[in-house]
Formats: C-alpha cells, structure tokens, sequence
C-alpha cells in the first residue's frame, strides 16, 4: 500500500509545470484570444519538444507508452495554467481512444497514433451527448460519434460552425458531417465500451484540470489581498477574507485523493471506476467553482473586470463544470450505484 | 502509487480481525462518563494491552508492536469494524504518548508509558482556562519554581476525562515575567495531588466529559516537566499537532457512521424521501468518508516514506468535524420525530445512539482549536496570507 507519487512522477510535474509558468503566461493566452483560431503551432511545437505529445501513445508506435496516473499530474498543471491546447483531449481521450480499436484498424492507429507521438496532429474528441465538439478547427483527426458507432473523420469531411464561449480560450464548433462505412472504426458492443471509457478518461482530465485551476485562482486572489489595501491593512490580514480562501483550501485538499485515485483505477483498469471518475469530478468541480466564488469575492470589484487575469481561470472552471458530465450526472451515478447497487462500505472497504 | 494491501498486511488485518471477534464484549459498554463506564473501559483498556493491540504503533519495548501508520489504518479500520469500546485513555495514548516518544527523557518514558499502556494510569488534559480559550497563550496558571518543586496555583477548564482520571498533562506558567509564548511549561501530574480540587461539569448529555481543575498551592517535583522548562508552548503545539492530525480521528470512525447512516436511509427510505435533500446528504456522507479515508492514506504514504506533516493537516479537523456534524444531521431528519428520543426512551427503539452521536458532533467544530482557529491557520500558514 502506497498511495504516493514516484520520485519521476513529481519531477515530471515540476518540469512541465516550470514550463508552463514561464511560456504560457497570461499575456501569452490574451494575445492568442486576438489570433484567428486562439491556438498556436508554436505553442503546440514547444509542448511536442518537452515530449508531451508521445507521453501516453503505446511505445509500438513511438509513444512513451504511459498511463493515466503518469498523466494526471500534468493535466492538473495544464489546468493551473489555463493552457488552451487540446493537449489533455488529444493525449487522455484521443490517443487511447484510437489505441484501442481493433487490428482491423492497424494502418489507421499507426499512422495517426505515430503522428500525433511526432507531433504533428492533435485531435479532436466528440464528447458523447455534447452537440458541440471543442478545438474541431484545428484537429487534423476528429473521433465523432453516430449512434454507439466511433468514426474517424478527416478535417475536408466536415463542415465547422463556431460558437462562442464566456471563456475566450475555449474554441467550440457544431459539426457536420456525414458518417459513411469508410469513416466508421467501431460499432455495438465495441462502440459503447470505447465510448464510455473515453467518457470516462474525459472526466479525469477535467477533473484534474479543475483542480488545477482551483489551485491557481487560489494563489491569484491570495496575491491579491496582499497588495490591496484597506483601512490601512491588506484586506487578506482580515478574518472574513481568510476564511473565504480557507474553505477553498479544505476543498481542495480533499479532493485531491478522489482524483489520484481515479486515476489510478483507470490505469490498473480496476472495476468501479465509473463511481471513482464521478467522485473525482464531482469532488474537483466543487472545490473550482467554490473557488470561483470566492475568489472573485476576495478580489473585489476588480474579479468583475476584463483586465485582471483571474477571469481566464475562472471562466474556464465554469465551462468545465458542465462538460464530460455535469454535477448532475455524476451524482446521478453515485446514487445508483450506492443506493441500488448494493456496495460493500465502511471500514475496511476502500481500497 | 499501489493501492493494494501486502501479503504481510493482509495477514496483520486477519490477525487483528481475529482477536477482535474473540475480545470485544459482547454488549456495549456504559458511556466512560459514568463511574462504572469508566472502570469497565479501564478493564478493556487492560484487555487489549494483554493483547498487545493497545498501542500498535508504539515500539515493541513498550508494549507495542512497532507497527507503521499504514498498519495502524488498517488496525483502526477493523477496531471500528468490531465495534470495539471507544478508548477512555486517547489523552494518553494518542496525545501524550507521542508527545512523550519525542520530548521525554529515558527516565519518563519507562515511568508513564508503560503505566498509560495498561489503563493503569487514565489521563487527563488541561490546556484552557477561564481566560485562554482559542488565545491558548493567555494562560495565567502559574507553576513556581521553589527547590525541587513546582508550586502551582491557578484554574483549568474544559478538561476532558479529568473526574475519574488519575493523571492530568498541561501547559502552565513557570516565569511569573513572560508573556505570551514564553515561559510555559509543560508539566504531568497526579489528580489525587493535594490541593487538587476538581468540579465536574456536566455535558450536552448530562454526564460529566469534563470537569474544571482548581490548583490551589499544588507541589509538583520537577522531574514532572517535558521537554524543559520554558519549551511548553513548543511541546503543547507538537500535542495539538497529534489531535487535530492523524491520530485522534481515524477515518474509518466516519466510515462506519456513513455505512451506518446509508443503511439507516434506506430502511427509512419512505419517510426520508420526502425531502429529496437528504438522499443526496447520505451520499455526500460516504462519499466525503471516503474522500478523508484516501487524504489520510495519502498523508500516511508520505510520513512512512519520511515526509513530514505540514500546515495542511489543519485541513483535516475542520473536514472530519463538519462530516461528523453533517452526517449526524442528516440521520436526525431521517429519524424525524425519533429523533429527540433518548436511548432509554420506549418509543427509539434501536436508533437512540444517533442522539448521543448527534450530541457530541456539536462539539467537534469546537476542541482540539475551534474551527475558526484552523481557518486563520489555513489561510496564514499554508496559503501565506498577512497575519491579522
């Protein structure tokens, strides 16, 4: 029993996250809302160079053949750092999406698995009952859906209308296409089982990236209440304002095993995970909208404007909520599985 | 990361699991704020040193059995498990003890800890007064310093066990001079010590939890300090590090009260349902048990791989408090006009233990530094906001 990270598991997290304090700063992410698409190839060419990109393709194309718990930590800096990539899409729900057809698709998954490895393809990701898919104007492979069917679809085969998120670094299209026998990579049973498990790995990323950006709103409104200053103190010296980010802190901290732990569940491909994903979205998107709250309370009326930083985090938390399964759904499967599923509980029964 | 259990654990659980079955009495023991609860949770106390299962993580020199915080959760899981009696000793065992393994000398070390470990010695706890509350460093009890003794005169409250305890631990002042921080030291002493005079003071339930201490002209050698003198506020937080942390609220206390409170739900599914909140409580219920649970394995992975406990284990009070008060909450309005029964009451049949439990949740926002105290910690020493 060792419910910790190994050595090259946190060095790993510092390095990206070093890298992602340093390049994609809040400026960087308000000059790409001004570009055409908001993505950026040099960006993505810098995250290709840290090796990120072949992080969780199986080692058989040229990937590095990781998991979700080796992933987990770094889509939770990606969320600290408010970073518009579709990295945690392409790597936690494409990449094994696609990794996990069938032999009748070897071709296929080597070409697009080794080229996304070499970093030079993201993907794209149609999550199951969202009309809408995001980062579809820059992938140059789409997994959509039709019926329990998974189809691959090529960016001429589609045609892209935009809508606009309250998060301008969020990029959302509707999608039309038309799914043909050439398109189609699996069915039935095999559909349903690769699209659940992709609902599932959607989730865990969000949730990671959630509490990650729960964390950063924190560290934004705690710099804050140093600077501003009231009745001649700093407004975080006072009790009220404390306690607002204290009870984000709670939050925080207890969520943070229901993550880990899903994480892991998806990795060793225990049973349970779908109540284990569901708790760690819940339990993150929780403590990133109480953050959100709080946080612009303590920043006062400047968390109300454009021009402080706290807005790209907290907009991004508000989107997240919903997608991959709102609070909704996921309480939703909490409950049948605790109250008609008839689980072993108490002491004893955790792990 | 490997979330599951060793061989070597598995066989500790079983054996554990197997003394239990065969020690735990058969039928619940009176409250230990009883006189005769008291002597019957002393005896148990004996009964599980006997079995060397009093104090798992001490060393095997004392009465232990050396085990790691890993061992000691699974311990704790099948303790709750068996319904074994709640420990009448947790001053000693789980706040003390410890306390005593880092400051003590040899000497005091084979003086008390053995005796703790028996339930010969029942210890007490004496940190506030009338006038030192959540501002712990307004103590004004004072220990002089005459020869070889100290002499202390002063007023303790809120001492948890004191009535029936034979001993008593607390922070008090030895340089008339300081102020604050300074000048306190830790000291043990007898409650049969004359000028001793305790007033019990009787709980939301009745019973007699705590009592106030009154030391009027009270000699104490001082032998009895720990730590040194004048390190008593550094040795007290090592203390209070231990109540609020790890040790004195083992998860899998509110792991049973969440299994407790969902079978409770749905053998009263009707009636709750007609608040539809309180389904979704029950579910928060277990899965915040749960959620501590993992916290507490992540926190034990990190100290038995030599990492050291930060200022994020005040997170943990105020989470296992607010769960406990919440949980009890919720069975309250599951049980509706049930509820306000006590357990002698004809009509509670089998349910008036919520009560007691309900009652003493009240307290948990409250001791081991309320709630709000946490708070100010939270945001001062891990988040670094600007002190008041």
């Amino acid at each position: 029993m060792d419910f910790s990270f190994s050595r090259d598991q946190l060095l790993f997290q510092d390095n990206v996250r070093s890298f992602l304090i340093n390049e994609v700063t809040p400026e960087r992410i308000r000059e790409l809302w001004l570009s055409d698409s908001g993505r950026s190839d040099q960006l993505w060419a810098q995250l290709v160079e840290l090796g990120l990109t072949a992080l969780t393709v199986p080692e058989a194309h040229d990937g590095m053949g990781m998991n979700e718990l080796d992933f987990i930590l770094l889509a939770q800096e990606c969320g600290y750092a408010g970073l518009p990539e579709p990295l945690v899409e392409t790597m936690l729900i494409g990449v094994p999406l696609l990794a996990a057809l069938d032999e009748s698709h070897a071709v296929l998954k080597q070409h697009w698995l080794t080229r996304v490895a070499e970093g030079h393809a993201r993907l794209a990701i149609a999550e199951p009952g969202n009309p809408l898919v995001s980062d579809a104007h820059v992938a140059d492979l789409l997994l959509l859906a039709h019926g329990d069917e998974v189809h691959a679809v090529e960016p001429g085969a589609v045609r892209l209308t935009r809508n606009v998120s309250v998060d301008p670094s969020r990029q959302l299209f509707q999608v039309d296409w038309t799914p043909t026998s050439a398109t189609c990579v699996a069915t039935g049973e095999q559909g349903r089982r690769l699209w659940a498990a992709a609902f599932n790995r959607g989730a865990l990323g969000c949730a990671a990236q959630m509490l990650g950006l729960a964390k950063r709103m924190v560290d934004l409104a705690v710099d804050y209440t140093f600077e501003r200053k009231q009745f001649g103190k700093p407004v975080g010296s006072f009790q009220a304002v404390k306690h607002l980010m204290a009870n984000v802190a709670v939050q925080i901290e207890f969520a943070k095993g229901p993550l880990y732990r899903a994480a892991y569940a998806l990795a060793e491909q225990q049973p349970g995970q779908e109540v284990l994903v569901s708790h760690a979205k819940l339990a993150t998107s929780e403590a990133a909208m109480l953050a959100a709250k709080n946080t612009i309370q303590a920043h006062g009326a400047m968390g109300y404007t454009w021009e402080v930083d706290l807005h790209l985090f907290m907009k991004r938390a508000w989107a997240l909520d919903k997608v991959w399964g709102d609070r909704g759904h996921h309480k939703g499967r909490i409950r049948a599985a605790l109250f008609d599923g008839n689980p072993a509980l108490g002491a004893g029964k955790t792990f | 990361m490997d979330l599951t259990y060793t061989p070597a654990q598995q066989a500790f659980r079983a054996e554990a699991r197997t003394w239990l079955t065969a020690n735990v009495p058969r039928e619940p023991l009176q409250s230990f704020d009883t006189e005769q609860g008291f002597a019957e949770h002393r005896a148990w106390e004996n009964r599980l040193n006997d079995g060397r299962w009093g104090m798992v993580t001490w060393p095997i020199d004392l009465g232990g059995r050396g085990c790691d915080l890993i061992e000691w959760l699974i311990f704790e899981e099948e303790y709750y498990r068996s319904g074994a009696p709640a420990r009448v000793n947790q001053n000693g065992i789980f706040l003390l003890g410890p306390t005593l393994m880092e400051y003590g000398s040899e000497e005091q070390k084979a003086r008390f800890l053995p005796r703790m470990a028996t339930g010969e010695d029942i210890w007490a706890q004496a940190w506030s007064e009338p006038g030192a509350g959540s501002d712990m460093a307004a103590i004004r009890s004072k220990a002089e310093r005459v020869g070889d003794h100290y002499v202390i005169n002063g007023q303790k409250t809120w001492s948890t066990r004191a009535v029936w305890a034979d001993w008593v631990f607390g922070i008090f002042r030895t340089d008339p001079h300081s102020q604050r921080h300074q000048g306190l030291t830790f000291i043990l002493l007898p409650l049969d010590s004359p000028g001793i005079t305790v007033r019990p003071i009787p709980q939301l339930n009745g019973l007699p939890g705590f009592a106030e201490i009154f030391f009027d002209d009270v000699k104490v050698p001082v032998e009895n300090a720990l730590g040194g003198e004048g390190m008593g506020w550094h040795v007290a937080m090592s203390t209070a590090g231990f109540e609020r942390g790890l040790l004195l609220r083992s998860p899998a206390r509110f792991q049973e009260t969440a299994r407790r409170l969902v079978q409770l739900y749905q053998s009263n599914r009707e009636q709750a349902d007609r608040d539809p909140a309180i389904g979704e409580s029950v579910m928060r219920a277990w899965l915040d048990a749960e959620a501590y649970t993992l916290s507490t394995y992540m926190t034990a992975s990190k100290l038995v791989q030599g990492g050291k406990i930060g200022p994020e284990s005040s997170t943990n009070k105020i989470f296992w408090s607010e769960l406990d008060q919440s949980m009890h909450d919720t069975a309250m309005s599951i049980l509706g006009l049930r509820g306000e029964l006590l357990p002698e009451a004809p009509a509670a049949g089998d349910v008036g233990h919520w009560l007691e439990g309900f009652l003493f949740a009240q307290a948990g926002p409250i001791y081991a530094g309320t709630n709000e105290i946490q708070r100010n910690i939270i945001a001062e020493r891990m988040l670094g906001m600007p002190r008041a």
